[in-house]
């Protein structure tokens, strides 16, 4: 084989490879250019205070729905981080390398990898059935089981990064575990840690499949934790597969919304908290 | 020290301790119970149907009919579309990335690949509807009807919502996991086989070939494993572009259903305990399917770059 051919071969390859990456990326740029064309147009303050109007009316808002997705977002924070980081301090202060860590944590693992629409399966046999209704508690725990195993799994890489020596200084200071790892540990692995909660609360924000019979979805104010609850993601799907042209509107403007939120708080977690010292 | 003062701080330290190993084995009671909680739920329905449940074609609620094949069918086959095309554009994207990107241009191009994961899949399903599925039905479809249209899977009439509509935005989705631990597995291959392979005077594309991909091979193959995972699995996208009817045709064009979508769209319609409980043995499969398909993609991941190291792995 000669030199000729192959580098002809390899500035081929390199060439296919820049190809595929440009390729990536039209879809991202396509997403994007659509929402942010079509929603901005429809979007203005009706949007974020009215309640959704009747079928075909225009004027209508999401004010119900972004309320909705914020209550949820808040139970399933209020419940997966602290659950999540208390699993991941288990599994790196603990006991980081016995057989039950390491089936925690592969468990953790796989459940990522689960639909979350099973777990709207399973929290509407597991809770709405049992309470007779659906709620915005069914669909923030929802969340929160899809928030979990994310934030076990970055609080507990956080926690590894901690050097050995900091923990040592604490213990050798006579301070107990268990003020070492709450006083020392988390606090030098806070901003990781705060990094990944806003990416898995980036994440369910989004999340459709596992509100659709846990939350429902409310066309009105809903009074109390207890009563079906309207959400951004849920009301744009109701909304693009509806037949009428303002709803589409509304559903572009929704995506806007939602698409500016789930962003900022990726870039704010990456940017802001990000830290180069541990 | 007081003795008091030791005792305290120790109940304190045993106190965390018992707290965290509960968290910790939440985890797989947690797992254990979805499991049992859809598994009771769909009795009835695997009582009633056994193994027809999965081989049976009709899905008719109104009569008590329920086959799944329907649905399996529509599942492997966007799925799988998905996958032909996600696998070799991550795997490009990947390599693009770890072994010839710059280091700045890295940081950006790979931000830009992890936004395709962070737009929720409801968007994906708006745009879906309103540009691709159009664009599908006048450009995209006709002309491969006309040059392609004596394989089965392009012919028919073109109507945008289908399967290959499906498998096109599958393909967006999974494309972001394919790549991120692609590049983990990559990012895992010690230097010292890059340079001995540079060292032999190999071009970059021969130091990809010969050092780079066989050693993170297995790793490669879990990312694409994850990823056809997530395909399976996706919903809201899927439903809204798929064209939500329970048929068997062989045309990428024709409009079918997957198991998510169909479990998205009746859930809540299900008139019946019966007609509940066949859904929740959809879901129940789902379930079966991606369990050991994660399972045996995490060994593969796991035995390349072992545990948890390498970050934001979807």
């Amino acid at each position: 084989m000669n030199d000729y051919f192959r580098k002809y071969k390899n500035l081929m390859m390199l060439t296919v490879f820049i190809g595929a990456t440009i390729i990536a990326l039209i879809p991202l740029f396509g997403v994007l250019g659509y929402v942010v064309k079509n929603g901005l147009s429809a979007l203005n303050l009706q949007f974020f205070v009215n309640l959704p109007k009747a079928m075909g009316l225009p004027g209508g808002g999401m004010a119900n729905a972004i309320a909705g997705t914020l209550i949820m977002v808040l139970i399933a924070s209020a419940l997966g981080i602290p659950i999540g980081i208390l699993a991941a301090i288990y599994l790196t202060e603990y006991d980081r390398h016995s057989w039950l860590s390491t089936a925690v944590r592969f468990a953790t693992d796989v459940l990522t990898g689960i639909p979350s629409i099973i777990v709207g399966i399973v929290i509407y046999t597991a809770v709405v059935l049992k309470m007779g209704n659906f709620s915005a508690l069914a669909g923030g725990l929802s969340l929160a089981v899809i928030m979990i195993p994310l934030i076990i799994r970055s609080t507990e890489e956080m926690l590894k990064l901690v050097s050995h020596s900091i923990r040592e200084a604490g213990f050798a200071l006579g301070i107990s575990k268990a003020k070492t790892i709450l006083k020392i540990v988390l606090p030098t692995a806070a901003k990781g840690i705060i990094t990944g909660a806003m990416l898995a609360v980036a994440r369910v924000a989004g999340e459709t499949a596992p509100l659709l019979f846990t939350a429902l979805g409310n066309q009105y104010w809903s009074r109390s934790l207890n009563e079906p609850t309207a959400s951004l993601p849920v009301q744009i799907f109701q909304y693009a597969t509806s037949p009428y042209k303002e709803w589409h509107q509304l559903a572009w403007a929704g995506s806007l919304v939602l698409i500016l939120m789930v962003i900022t708080l990726n870039l704010v977690a990456r940017y802001a908290f990000r830290s180069k010292s541990i | 020290m007081s003795k008091k003062r030791i005792l305290t701080t120790s109940m304190g330290d045993q106190t965390l301790r018992l707290l965290t190993l509960l968290m910790a084995v939440s985890v797989l009671v947690l797992m254990a119970w979805m499991g049992w909680q859809m598994f009771d739920a769909a009795r009835p329905s695997i009582q009633k149907f056994g193994l027809s449940f999965i081989t049976n074609r009709v899905w008719d609620p109104v009569k008590e009919q329920f086959g799944a094949l329907p649905f399996i069918y529509g599942t492997l086959v966007t799925s799988l579309l998905a996958l032909l095309l996600a696998a070799p554009i991550g795997l490009g994207v990947a390599i693009f990335l770890n072994e010839m990107a710059e280091s700045k241009f890295r940081a950006v191009v790979g931000f830009l690949v992890e936004m395709l994961a962070a737009i929720p899949s409801v968007v994906y399903g708006l745009w879906g509807i309103f540009v691709l599925a159009p664009w599908l039905r006048e450009t995209v479809e006709p002309g491969l009807a006309k040059w392609l249209g004596f394989i089965p899977l392009f012919q028919g009439t073109p109507v945008g919502f289908g399967m290959l509509a499906g498998g096109l935005i599958l393909a967006v989705m999974i494309l972001p996991t394919i790549a991120a631990i692609s590049r983990e597995v990559m990012a895992a291959v010690p230097n010292m086989q890059r340079e001995a392979a540079l060292a032999l005077g190999a071009t970059k594309w021969e130091m990809i070939r010969v050092a780079v991909l066989p050693y993170a091979k297995s790793g490669i193959m879990g990312g694409i494993m994850l990823g056809l995972g997530r395909a399976l699995g996706e919903t809201m996208a899927v439903t809204m572009v798929i064209g939500n009817r329970p048929d068997i045709l062989p045309s990428l064009f024709a409009p079918a259903y997957s198991m998510a979508a169909v479990i998205a769209n009746e859930f809540t319609e299900a008139t019946y305990d019966l007609y509940l409980s066949a859904l929740v043995e959809i879901g129940l499969i789902l379930f079966g399917i991606t369990l050991v398909l994660n399972f045996f993609a995490r060994l593969l991941v796991w035995s390349v770059a072992r545990g948890p190291k390498g970050g934001n792995v979807v």
